[in-house]
């Protein structure tokens, strides 16, 4: 190759860097954007004085309705963020166990081709678009539920943290399978030349050795529960109730933005209300996002040691 | 290689720059997710017949359709509301359709007739079971519209005095709302008459049906009309737009397709 083949070859390759690096602080920035977005629309809620004659930070925490279309409005966020913690465990409580059991299985007691199958098949599953979901438990599962348990609420907060659970199977799996793989060979070797049988060694070595990034994966499935929305929206009934029971219809925080951001009143106190609701979400899939990075980084961290 | 690469760019580029320097005749509707559907079927028509003109239909609900024709984004609004709000004050409002909301129970359900009262003390949680409204006894399921959505407004508008009972199922769209009521023995809600169907039974208000004739004589009491919004001088094409709609030609697709023509 001559010398300025080479040169120009350098180049190429340097320009498709700097593309690459661009396109990644381009992503970076987007998020950036998007969460000052959230904050400048959500502020006048602390700020401007026309808004807080509709809504105060105070109102937004008092009593336990949310009607913000009525003649008397009002804006308590506690049904809703009650909503979202009550599907959110429900999805959990069912998702967790089959997602852990079938990851525990696909990479401790599967053969080979049957893992061959069920890694494809359970992440396919994430590619089931949430709003046929959402329609399958409006429609079928509901009635189906109903039929079953004789409910008095076919949509209600059960129905939805099924469907919800199906929607985060995928991502609890995903990662679950993942820190129970990075658990190393000389631990189940280990466990066996001692006695151990198959069962012990996947239950009290592997899956305690793999427990920090087990939790990683249900932090995340969380994550994507409290965040997921057509699935609530189509499946809970949405009433904005504050209950605890489970068997009555319940609205969500996503819920409800996706189904009144659409017909508000743009720059009213409504609007904003539904901003900070947005700005409330946001954080709270930070947090718990961060939490379950930290949490799998930790486990790589002591089976491989700290350099990555 | 990258030269092709390049050339390749250049005229996709080129094409596109083309194709946004036509513009000239293109009209955005946005608004009412109740009319779109008319709209869209409107806009195929009157683009066959007028070769060259461009029509883009939006959703979105009618409070979008007020706030894009104020700030422009679309020629006309759309909006299905009973009253509009003041901050549409200064657009011009032409009324190109009307449309019934039909009162919706599971054809389970035996009730055929409810007065304005009942349904107001249904929606208001007072009539919790059918058999106060003069059905089996059964527990009653509200289910309506989001705050905020024009069929909401339009129907507390005209059935007064409803302060929606907590419990009420909320559903997004006319759709949602046609299935919960047809999957619920118990269920009421209600949806624009043109998406009636066998699923579902429309009830009888004050002893009116829900039907086109009982609408267009006005004994029908659920009715509320379609309004196209525009800058208060619209331009030629437009004009020419809506015109078109309100030609006899306009209003018998809007009659095919379930909607009440607006005289």
């Amino acid at each position: 190759m001559s010398l300025q083949k080479k040169r120009f070859r350098y180049l190429g390759e340097s320009l498709i860097e700097g593309n690459i690096k661009i396109t990644a602080i381009l992503a970076i920035i987007a998020v950036f954007l998007i969460f000052l977005f959230i904050m400048r629309e959500s502020l006048p809620i602390f700020f401007s004085q026309e808004v807080m004659q509709e809504i105060t930070f105070g109102k937004l925490f008092h009593g336990i309705e949310w009607q913000p279309v009525s003649d008397n409005p009002r804006f308590s966020m506690w049904p809703i963020i009650l909503g979202s913690l009550k599907v959110t465990m429900i999805a959990l409580v069912f998702a967790v166990p089959a997602a852990i059991g079938a990851a525990l299985y696909s990479s401790e007691f599967a053969g080979p081709r049957l893992k061959e199958f069920i890694k494809p098949v359970v992440e396919l599953l994430a590619g089931i678009p949430s709003v046929v979901l959402g329609f399958f438990a409006l429609i079928i599962m509901a009635s189906f539920l109903k039929s079953i348990f004789g409910w008095t609420y076919r949509l209600n907060a059960v129905n939805a943290g099924i469907a919800l659970g199906f929607a985060v199977i995928p991502a609890i799996y995903s990662l679950a399978e993942d820190a129970i793989n990075a658990v190393p060979r000389s631990f189940r070797e280990a466990a066996l030349g001692l006695g151990a049988t198959p069962w012990q060694t996947a239950t009290k070595v592997v899956l305690p050795a793999a427990l920090p990034g087990v939790s990683a994966a249900v932090l995340f499935g969380m994550g994507r529960a409290v965040g997921e929305t057509m699935v609530v929206l189509m499946a809970a009934g949405n009433a904005p109730l504050f209950s605890f029971n489970p068997l009555e219809s319940t609205r969500t925080m996503t819920a409800t933005i996706a189904a009144e951001l659409g017909e508000v009143v743009f720059g009213g106190g409504h609007y904003h209300a539904l901003f900070f609701i947005g700005l409330a979400l946001f954080l709270v899939t930070f947090v718990i996002n961060t939490v379950s990075w930290v949490l799998f980084d930790g486990l790589m961290n002591r089976l491989y040691g700290a350099k990555k | 290689m990258k030269k092709k690469a390049l050339y390749l760019l250049f005229s996709v580029a080129l094409v596109f720059s083309a194709g946004c320097g036509k513009n000239k005749q293109s009209i955005t509707l946005a608004g009412s997710t109740a009319f779109q559907p008319f709209a869209e079927k409107l806009a195929e028509q009157y683009m066959t017949s007028n070769p060259g003109a461009t029509i883009t239909v939006q959703g979105g609900g009618s409070a979008v359709g007020i706030q894009s024709a104020l700030s422009g984004a679309a020629q006309i609004g759309m909006a299905d509301l009973v009253n509009l709000p003041p901050e549409a004050k200064d657009l011009s409002a032409t009324v190109v359709a009307r449309d019934g909301i039909a009162v919706v129970i599971n054809p389970a359900n035996k009730v055929n007739n409810l007065t304005t009262g009942q349904i107001r003390d249904i929606f208001n949680g007072k009539i919790k079971n059918w058999k106060e409204a003069g059905g089996a006894d059964k527990t009653i399921t509200v289910v309506s519209r989001e705050a905020g959505s024009g069929t909401r407004t339009s129907f507390e508008e005209i059935i007064t005095g409803i302060e929606l009972v907590g419990e009420a199922l909320i559903q997004e769209s006319n759709g949602t709302i046609r299935e919960t009521v047809a999957n619920d023995a118990g269920a009421i809600g209600y949806l624009s008459h043109g998406l009636l169907n066998e699923k579902i039974k429309a009830v009888q208000i004050d002893g009116q049906d829900c039907t086109t004739e009982c609408i267009m004589t006005q004994k029908y009491l659920l009715v509320r009309p379609i309004f196209l919004l525009t800058k208060a001088q619209p331009g030629a094409e437009v004009q020419r737009m809506i015109d078109y709609i309100l030609s006899p030609e306009g209003q018998q697709t809007i009659q095919q397709n379930g909607l009440i023509t607006a005289k």
